[in-house]
């Protein structure tokens, strides 16, 4: 029987009703007295020289209060960057200056040069127009490969080259890696094109800036993932605004996926202007500037080996990557082609010997950052479609292949850093074999025939590293943050509860599955429990949601802190009931004597503590209020099978996903519903990669794709309805919920599935093709089709 | 400036536009209405959809001036006359047809005019309906399964979990 309340149950979310009656309260429905318009002006030219900006005629432009230039901010910080990765050579990576406005040089279309604040925003927008920009047009550096040639133009002038590091993991495996593939009875080599995506979360960036002079204290409303991150970065390394006196509001936040992490120069340039202007400053992004501002994702360029023994056990990996990081080092750029990439690359697989070599490299384009999966999804592409490719070369079934050399005890050291603590990949794969119906797949291949279209079938084994992260392990990989997580549990004299935690919901109905952890931990009703996020004056210091990390790490938080409201509570109850501590026992919200009938409710325990007219105050104090900071001692590692079929019509190319089912190891898992849901929507993000999506640029360095009129995202009738099962998983065995993380697995594991099923069904139907490249559209499969 | 007036949902409402308001504008910036959201600016996305003389229009694509006159009805009006949720509403709560909410309201909205000229729709009808309805958050399984079960169908049939 389904449970209707606590771990494991699916109430009905609570936010859904102001989001479902109109009345939630996202950035841009935030306005303040007083407030001016901010407009940014943006570079056009992906690679400039700035000769000089002529604001006199914009300023005298009705309406117009100031206009801001990059020499405005060339005495502060710029924007910082939170990861230092150390290459190959035992050198840190090198890290330009990321100025708020561009100044010296403009470095890719959509860089800021001018921010024009003025009553409206129809007058910002005018004045824009207004100003004389004389940019010298430079060679712009787009193509990696190029980019690394010598006698390029160079991004940034400074650092010489277009490198930013050339990292190595495990350098010291290197040369045993070349000497067994160089062995190896086959060797399997796939080079490929892990394409560049824009996240797109349906609400484009807001930032509103507020000053208030009694105080001086400055406030900023953004549509962040992290407020306390952004308070720490904008405050400490940008503006040099200590944390007392900077407040950060991330309300009802319209989807993140990742670009939402990062601290954005119109985040600072709000705060700046409306303490400067004396007046609260809102800029609202457009969707065209969010696909020129907004961090772009994905966007390797790779070669994998895979080698094989005779017996086709794994005996070693070799990679090559060239990762884009764009004109700028983005918040956590540095880290995802490295330590979110490299070391994820034994998967699933006890292949013994691991060699990753990531040279990531500055273009004239958009910053790159974390998207959904960040890493995760890269690695899982190129090491699920090369063991495809070696299935085939070897004529064995891909999935016997995959079986064969799974990882099978836990934990499991992987040669790449990480310790799986728990899994069981052939489980997944034995309840995905069933539900994905393939004994019935030659029949539907049949039908597909008959209409004159060519079926597959992929398949996909994944495991992700989530939960993210054990603060000591990543602070020497280069984290310059601590990556914990916290929770205030605040107690009210009447028993009533208020969560405040860092996590933040921007989609993943934390206030709906948080109390149900509590509810499930004292045994009171769930309505009893309010949850409060995404404000900096009123949650303690936390580093956000993403990296699958909300209920791994702040669940844990919360639950810490119950705990010690749980244990001051007993006290309370043990002095009530003049009873010895160790006896008392809470169960159903209510603490009784073990062996007695002496009991006494929730609701007069947590009186006692604020009205302590009886109670142990040689003992303890008043009150019921508790914080706590959790630091994972691990990763966490949800896995997951996948399968995937597709119709492909020879005649036209086009891909159809016709069935698509999944077999996830979530760990626990608190409220199935929300799992499901979040699921559907990373399948779908990784479906729309593998088909439809590309930030496609010109050689001139000009974003082809800014709209979505030019990017291509998934629409409901791009994919089926899905069938997905996340049962009798694996519990975490390091956090006390037994949880992994379930939002970022549908983005990791589909793509690879994909792309697969189009291969088979082309093979199918004849055609060679041991190729492709994402997105896989009508007119590359088609053409490939032509040739193969 | 032009003065238009509107009946939106159910009331007069009046105010002065430039001619380039846009309705999507006009709702959100003078009338308060902040639960029509904006998220593009080429009328691909759909969050912007409300209701103008009963037929779905994005009102990112029609001047306010444009709809002098006419009878509004937005996401904020669908509620039933005692505030609770009304059958499309409750669908996407009871089958999690909703992440981050903001496409929600012009899913709704979207959803009200299919149901209204088809009651009954297929699986596939609706998918092919929201064409111009962007969700990026819930893969739109649950959104199709919320939207057929408003419909009074059985959706235990057509989306095995």
């Amino acid at each position: 029987m389904p449970k209707d309340s606590g771990i494991g149950a699916s109430p009905k979310r609570r936010e859904d009703i102001r989001f479902l009656t109109g009345v939630g309260n996202y950035t841009d429905d935030i306005n303040r007295p007083g407030q001016a318009y901010m407009h940014v002006l943006r570079s056009d030219m992906a690679h400039a020289r700035i000769k000089n900006i002529d604001t006199a005629a914009a300023m005298a432009m009705p309406g117009v209060i100031h206009i801001f230039t990059g020499d405005d901010f060339e005495a502060i910080g710029g924007i910082p960057c939170g990861w230092q990765v150390t290459d190959r050579f035992g050198e840190v990576m090198k890290e330009p200056k990321h100025p708020v406005l561009a100044h010296g040089k403009v470095r890719h279309v959509g860089d800021p040069i001018c921010a024009i604040v003025a009553e409206t925003l129809a007058e910002a927008r005018d004045a824009a127009e207004a100003i004389e920009l004389d940019l010298e047009e430079l060679p712009a550096v787009i193509n990696m490969a190029d980019a690394l040639e010598s006698g390029s133009a160079t991004v940034h002038d400074e650092l010489g080259d277009n490198l930013c590091y050339d990292w190595g993991f495990v350098e010291e495996n290197k040369e045993a890696v070349d000497e067994a593939i160089k062995n190896a009875a086959h060797v399997t080599t796939v080079e490929l094109i892990n394409n560049r995506l824009v996240p797109n979360p349906m609400e484009a960036r807001v930032a509103i800036g507020e000053y208030d002079r009694a105080g001086d204290m400055s406030t900023l409303y953004t549509t962040s993932q992290n407020p306390h991150v952004i308070r720490l970065l904008m405050g400490a390394f940008v503006l040099g605004i200590p944390e007392h006196k900077l407040r950060v509001v991330a309300p009802d936040v319209g989807g993140g996926f990742g670009s939402k992490i990062y601290h954005y120069a119109e985040e600072a340039l709000c705060t700046f202007a409306a303490k400067t202007l004396k007046r609260p400053v809102k800029w609202v992004s457009t969707r065209t500037e969010a696909f020129m501002s907004d961090a772009h994702a994905r966007d390797h360029v790779t070669k994998i080996e895979l080698a094989l023994d005779a017996d086709n056990n794994f005996t070693a990996v070799r990679t090559n990557t060239l990762a884009n990081m764009g004109a700028y080092l983005s918040t956590f750029a540095p880290s995802i082609p490295t330590w979110l990439h490299g070391t994820l690359m034994a998967g699933n697989y006890k292949t013994p010997l691991v060699y990753v070599n990531v040279r990531a490299v500055f273009t004239n384009t958009v910053p790159v950052d974390a998207y959904r999966g960040a890493g995760r999804p890269e690695a899982t592409y190129q090491l699920e479609r090369v063991i495809d490719k070696a299935a085939r070369e070897l004529g064995v079934d891909p999935f016997e292949l995959r079986r064969q050399n799974f990882v099978t005890e836990f934990p499991y050291q992987t040669p790449v850093a990480v310790e799986y603590d728990s899994g069981d990949f052939h489980r997944l794969v034995d309840k995905l074999e069933k539900s994905a119906d393939f004994g019935g797949f030659a029949a539907r291949r049949a039908e597909s025939e008959k209409k004159g279209l060519l079926r597959g079938l992929g398949v996909n084994c994944f495991i992700e590293a989530c939960g993210i992260a054990p603060s000591n392990l990543v602070g020497q990989l280069g984290a310059r943050a601590g990556l914990y997580e916290s929770a205030t549990v605040r107690v009210n004299a009447t028993g009533g509860i208020v969560v405040m935690t860092g996590s933040h919901s921007h989609g993943q109905g934390h206030e709906t599955v948080f109390p149900q952890v509590i509810s499930e931990m004292i045994g009171i009703d769930e309505s009893m429990v309010e949850i409060v996020h995404g404000d900096t004056a009123n949650t303690p210091m936390g580093m956000g949601t993403y990296g699958s990390r909300s209920i791994a790490v702040g669940g844990p938080a919360m639950v810490r802190a119950t705990e010690k409201i749980i244990n001051k509570a007993k006290k309370i109850a043990a002095h009530l009931m003049e009873a010895s501590e160790a006896d008392i026992e809470l169960k159903d919200g209510a603490f009784s004597v073990a062996g007695t009938d002496k009991s006494v409710a929730w609701g007069d325990v947590t009186l006692a503590a604020y009205v302590p007219h009886n109670y142990p105050l040689e003992d303890i104090e008043p009150g019921l209020e508790e914080t706590a900071f959790y630091d994972p001692a691990n990763f966490t590692y949800p896995a997951g099978a996948y399968a995937c079929e597709v119709e492909v019509d020879p005649d036209t190319g086009k891909v159809t996903i016709a069935k698509f089912t999944t077999a996830d190891d979530f760990g626990n898992v608190v409220n199935p519903m929300i799992v499901e849901g979040q699921v559907h929507g990373g399948l779908t993000q990784g479906i729309g990669q593998a088909l439809m999506e590309n930030a496609a640029y010109d050689e001139n360095g000009q974003l082809l794709s800014a709209s979505y009129m030019d990017y291509a995202m998934p629409r409901a009738a791009d994919v089926p309805n899905f069938t997905v099962d996340h049962t009798n998983g694996t519990p975490c065995t390091h956090n006390p919920l037994g949880v992994k993380g379930c939002g970022e697995a549908g983005a990791i594991g589909s793509t690879p599935t994909v792309v697969n099923a189009v291969l088979d069904a082309m093979y199918s139907g004849g055609h060679k093709v041991d190729h492709i490249d994402m997105p896989v559209s009508p007119s590359r499969v088609w053409a490939a089709m032509q040739k193969g | 400036m032009t003065k238009v007036t509107m009946t939106v949902n159910g009331k007069e409402m009046s105010g002065d536009v430039e001619g380039r308001t846009l309705l999507s504008g006009f709702l959100r910036d003078d009338l308060g209405l902040t639960g029509t959201h904006i998220g593009c600016d080429t009328s691909q996305c759909g969050a912007c959809v409300v209701h103008v003389n009963g037929v779905a229009v994005k009102s990112c694509a029609m001047f306010a001036s444009e709809a002098d006159g006419a009878e509004i009805s937005t996401i904020e009006g669908q509620a039933n006359a005692d505030g609770s949720l009304n059958v499309i509403q409750q669908a996407f709560q009871d089958h999690h047809g909703l992440q981050c909410g903001f496409c929600t309201p012009g899913m709704v909205m979207s959803a009200a005019a299919l149901l209204k000229e088809n009651p009954k729709p297929t699986e596939q009808e609706v998918r092919d309906y929201l064409e111009g309805n962007i969700c990026r958050c819930t893969g739109y399984h649950n959104i199709v399964k919320s939207i057929m079960a408003a419909s009074g169908q059985d959706v235990g049939a057509i989306a095995a979990e």
